[in-house]
């Protein structure tokens, strides 16, 4: 009986994560493309692809190895976009933080922006599920898009240097970021810290070490905090 | 690149984000966290990512660093379109159809 009811809230969740390949498959695709343009071997793509599992950091990463970045920025930068995962980590361990250790040791390696972005509105909704159930449900989201993740980089490399110039590969990159971030602004306070975050890190572009991106990205999410606590204060009668 | 570098990096950076990821879901409750904490990671996705295309999208590397035209009006509109429309694939395919359509006017690469 709990079997078959778990089986089911596996498949709600495969359904619901279904439409994300959209997004997944391209920028996938991409990934492989352009690390094996940067010179990184097959094996070198496919496993930056399954065990740092995080699009946007691997293309940040990425970015900086192209310019020749020391290791220690490299690391640095792609963490500081990973460090938005902290989060859903905190919020995802109300709903399923009494799941066996190795269930939630599995759920942390697959915890992606789309599957958190799901399972929290599903748990939300259905505040009455179990946590196996809710565990049933996270896997399910995440079952088409994490297999595929793989399946499109190697896609890419691939397809790799049969992509013609005309296509204007070089700003797929910039075009997939801007399209991801734009949903990202929900509040006055994003829209500070993203302004923020490019003109300190145009103003800083020069800094020694790749740097400048860094410190453009401490100082605005500095703002957008303080931003925050200050629309706060204001609402507050 | 060498082989050394890369695959320090992968390495590194697959063990951070690891854990990054486990952090609260395996270690402390997430109920704990204090509020000026969570203040600030809300905003780390936007503190860094916008930082990261500015450059791409003003100095591309395909016109060697020069303000192209066709790339910014394609930037605006993925943009535009994601703000409007909430739609990461709509943002992309509108930005896309831009860049061609522009880079087919202006006669470019």
């Amino acid at each position: 009986m709990t079997n078959a009811t778990q089986k089911s809230h596996y498949w709600t969740g495969f359904r619901m994560g279904v439409p994300f390949l959209l997004v997944v498959m391209p920028f996938g695709l991409l990934f492989g493309v352009v690390a094996t343009e940067a010179g990184l071997t097959t094996l070198q793509t496919l496993a930056f692809s399954s065990v740092v599992f995080a699009g946007a950091a691997q293309f940040a990463a990425l970015q900086l190895m192209v310019d020749n970045a020391p290791t220690l920025i490299v690391v640095a930068t792609a963490l500081a976009v990973n460090l938005r995962m902290a989060m859903y980590s905190a919020s995802l361990a109300v709903w399923i933080g009494d799941a066996p250790f190795w269930t939630r040791a599995f759920v942390a390696y697959v915890n992606v922006d789309q599957s958190y972005a799901v399972s929290i509105n599903e748990f939300e909704d259905t505040p009455d599920l179990t946590v196996p159930q809710r565990v049933a449900f996270f896997l399910g989201a995440v079952s088409p898009i994490a297999p595929m993740w793989v399946v499109a980089t190697a896609l890419g490399i691939w397809l790799g240097e049969g992509i013609p110039e005309w296509m204007a590969l070089d700003f797929a990159v910039p075009i997939c970021f801007l399209a991801i971030i734009a949903p990202m602004m929900r509040t006055l306070a994003h829209m500070v810290a993203a302004v923020a975050s490019i003109v300190f890190a145009l103003v800083l572009a020069g800094l020694p070490y790749n740097l400048g991106l860094l410190g453009a990205a401490v100082l605005a999410m500095m703002i957008g905090a303080q931003v925050e606590l200050w629309l706060t204060r204001k609402a507050a009668p | 690149m060498t082989d050394a570098y890369i695959w320090t990096i992968i390495a590194i950076l697959g063990i951070g984000t690891y854990l990054i990821r486990f952090s609260f879901l395996g270690l402390i409750a997430g109920r704990d966290l204090p509020e000026w904490m969570l203040r600030h990671l809300r905003y780390t996705a936007v503190a860094v990512l916008p930082g990261l295309v500015a450059p791409l999208v003003l100095w591309p590397s395909a016109t060697e660093g020069e303000v192209d035209p066709a790339r910014l009006c394609a930037a605006l509109v993925t943009f535009g379109v994601g703000i409007v429309t909430r739609n990461v694939v709509a943002a992309i395919l509108c930005g896309g159809v831009t860049l061609y359509v522009m880079i087919w006017a202006l006669g470019g690469a």
